[in-house]
């Protein structure tokens, strides 16, 4: 297993730049999350490790060594797609055995056939060697993609987007495996998504991409509860943060006039000392906390049952406002709710660059 | 406005149903939706009602009258689908407009309606923008637009926000159940997601393999689903579903898991609840969904010790999973609850919250205690 360091990477398309000072440390044995929406350059990054395609500019390594005059081959990752990409015509088997007879790694067939026992263990596909891989269902076909990634032993794996063509409760079931795999290989993992849940979930560090930059990387709770900036904040986390723009006069953050403010009397942490006039003031669903005595008033704009939990949409004015509560509490659409922020909770961003207005800092109070 | 029947609907072809056997009663103003995997026949069903489909037997009522013999455009229904299927060359008024021109009203009927339906659904700013500039979340608002404004008994939609990226749908669902409430039109919504439908349906109606599985609303569906479909259908995570073994002993009933994996303490009478439905006490499956496996950190009565696998952080709460023998339990937990994979935590199932099925036929044996 081997360490990945990529450093100031560039990458262009034509005029369009893809990548542009991309830093990326990804320590030996862990599992990176690399997460971002479409277009940010997962992908691309992805492709630059492997070898498929060249940067304009920066150094990538791996286990300590450059790697950029290096063949995909030689570089000995392998990669797992969104694709199946299997061999319709022949058995899970010889697909599996596959990568082993190339030019460059010929095994002998008494390897072959441990390590494509191994790894069909790994995966709990043993019953399904001798299937032709197109009678598997999507669920099956994804475990012989990484299956075939498993049997090279490789330094490193990439996976691109692997389970988004599996339906929900397959995905569910899938990144349990996935994250159980690579705990049991002790392997490297670099892990490419659009979708939070997984990253969070899978994730022992995330990096998150936009436009072709890193914003943050993290443990998952550090991006939940520390977002660097409102585009991390809003990315990460369902439902979606509420964030509404705050202008801060007489002492307090004000949302709504006379009717949704936040006082700036150190509770949470908070004094406005060093703040902008105004702000983008952000809260997540489960830190509003909703009950008969709390301090703002409210319409109850909708209200979504989640089984364990209620998302209620509460209106103040025009500002709407999502909050969690337990699936237990009677509230009707169109009722009136009182509801309050848990201060130490609120998220600063600046109105202008977005960026958290707190981070790395401590806050006043702790 | 308009209840809609089904009344012993079928369709096959050849051999296979596509359509099984369907009753259904939609109410007036009712937001009904219709949730399955794919191929399980529910956007059939929505087009059978919409009139784009016949069906082979059994009868379509809208306001009490059978539909088959009415051509699809006089059934005074709107449909909305998840392709936006919008004119590119006109502007986004005049696509709204589309339809009443179509029924020649008045230029002023038309200006006041298609800006009423444009105010619903804010995008009253948008109305010169031709469908080329407008983007996904707003192309499906024309779409609803264009339904809404012929003001239809009943309005059908197939996925209309499925191809939104997560963001837009969590937003337009608030959107799409407000609307409702205001401008009260029947719906028949489909969709293969569950969290969409418990999240907007009055009630929902799941299918499978053309069978309708259970009606109910989302509550219903969620705290008493009727077979192991349902049960591991509706919720996010799945809810966990073991082999058991009912045994009397201790003063209580003895749960043994699995090929023996663990050994979980119930009242006694869920023993006798068994008994009483002379079910066979070893083809029992029990679920529990993942907020119904408490954790703790030290021992106390009825909790056995398993071993944390993988920790899944989601944000608000964690997803464990916890290791009993060969089989594994997922259960939430707040936060951090468990530190780390490998430590040793206490574990109880809520009975409350435990279901129990037969191995044989899938059903719940409607045990609840």
């Amino acid at each position: 297993m081997a360490d990945v360091k990529l450093a100031n990477i560039s990458k262009k398309f034509g005029a369009h730049t893809a990548l542009s000072g991309l830093d990326l440390d990804i320590a030996s044995g862990e599992f990176f999350v690399l997460l971002g929406p479409t277009g940010a350059g997962k992908t691309t990054t992805l492709r630059l490790i492997a070898g498929l395609d060249r940067p304009n500019g920066g150094s990538i390594a791996i286990d300590g060594q450059d790697v950029l005059g290096w063949s995909a081959a030689e570089r000995d990752v392998a990669l797992v797609f969104q694709y199946y990409s299997l061999y319709p015509h022949y058995t899970v088997r010889q697909n599996l055995e596959f990568p082993l007879k190339s030019k460059v790694r010929r095994l002998s067939q008494p390897d072959i056939d441990q390590r494509v026992a191994k790894a069909s263990k790994t995966l709990r596909i043993e019953h399904l060697l001798e299937r032709k891989t197109d009678r598997l269902s999507g669920g099956e076909m994804q475990r012989v993609s990484i299956g075939r990634a498993i049997v090279r032993e490789p330094r490193v794996f990439l996976m691109d987007e692997p389970l988004s063509n599996l339906d929900a409760k397959l995905r569910e079931l899938l990144r349990a495996e996935l994250k159980d795999l690579q705990m049991k290989l002790g392997a490297t993992f670099l892990y490419v998504t659009h979708d939070q849940v997984e990253a969070m979930s899978m994730g022992d560090k995330v990096g998150v991409l936009n436009q072709g930059r890193i914003i943050q990387v993290g443990t998952p709770q550090q991006i939940y509860n520390r977002p660097r900036d409102t585009f991390v904040a809003t990315f990460v986390g369902s439902p979606t943060m509420n964030l509404h723009q705050a202008s801060l006069a007489n002492g307090r953050a004000v949302i709504v006039p006379g009717k949704l403010e936040v006082p700036l009397d150190g509770g949470g942490g908070v004094t406005g000392g060093g703040l902008p006039g105004t702000v983008m003031l952000g809260v997540r669903s489960e830190d509003i906390i909703v009950g008969p005595n709390e301090t703002v008033e409210a319409r109850v704009h909708g209200v979504e049952n989640q089984g364990v939990e209620k998302v209620v949409t509460l209106r103040v004015d025009d500002c709407l406002l999502k909050a969690t509560v337990p699936a237990r509490l009677a509230i009707g659409i169109d009722a009136t709710a009182r509801f309050s922020f848990k201060r130490e909770k609120l998220h600063w961003f600046d109105a202008g660059s977005g960026l958290n207005l707190f981070y790395g800092k401590e806050r006043e109070n702790g | 406005m308009a209840d809609i029947v089904l009344r012993d609907v079928e369709k096959y072809f050849g051999d296979n149903y596509i359509i099984r056997k369907l009753n259904l009663e939609i109410r007036n103003r009712e937001f009904v939706v219709l949730l399955g995997p794919s191929g399980c026949g529910k956007t059939t069903t929505l087009r059978a009602i919409a009139g784009l489909e016949e069906i082979d037997t059994g009868d379509i009522l809208i306001d009490g009258k059978p539909v088959q013999a009415l051509q699809a455009a006089d059934r005074d229904i709107a449909f909305v689908f998840q392709l936006y299927a919008l004119y590119p060359h006109l502007t986004a008024y005049e696509n709204i407009a589309f339809p009443l021109r179509a029924m020649n009203e008045s230029k002023e009927t038309v200006d006041q309606r298609v800006r009423e339906a444009a105010a619903a659904l804010r995008i009253g700013h948008l109305l010169d923008k031709r469908p080329s500039a407008l983007s996904g979340g707003d192309l499906q608002r024309v779409a609803i637009g264009r339904a809404l404004v012929r003001r239809p008994k009943a309005l059908l939609m197939d996925e209309p926000i499925g191809a939104l990226d997560a963001k837009l749908r969590e937003e337009m669902r608030t959107e799409l159940k407000r609307l409702h409430i205001e401008n009260g039109a029947t719906t028949v919504y489909v969709t293969h997601d569950q969290v969409e439908a418990m999240s907007m349906a009055d009630r929902i109606a799941i299918m499978n393999d053309g069978v309708l599985q259970q009606v109910g609303t989302p509550t219903e569906v969620y705290q008493h689903p009727q077979n192991l479909f349902v049960a591991q259908f509706i919720g996010s995570p799945i809810m966990n579903v073991v082999n058991a073994v009912a045994r009397p002993g201790d003063g209580g009933t003895k749960v043994i898991l699995g090929d023996n994996d663990a050994t979980l303490d119930f009242p006694q009478k869920l023993y006798h609840l068994v008994v009483e439905k002379k079910h066979a006490e070893d083809e029992l499956a029990i679920g529990v969904r993942p907020e119904g496996v408490l954790v703790a950190h030290s021992r106390s009565a009825g909790y056995i010790p398993m071993e944390a696998h993988i920790i899944e952080p989601l944000g608000p709460f964690d997803i464990v999973d916890l290791k009993a023998g060969t089989q594994m339990l997922r259960a939430r937990t707040p936060s951090g609850f468990v530190a780390k994979a490998g430590d040793v935590v206490w574990v109880k199932l809520d009975e409350t919250q435990t279901h129990f099925f037969s191995t044989r036929s899938g059903e719940s044996l409607q045990i609840r205690l």
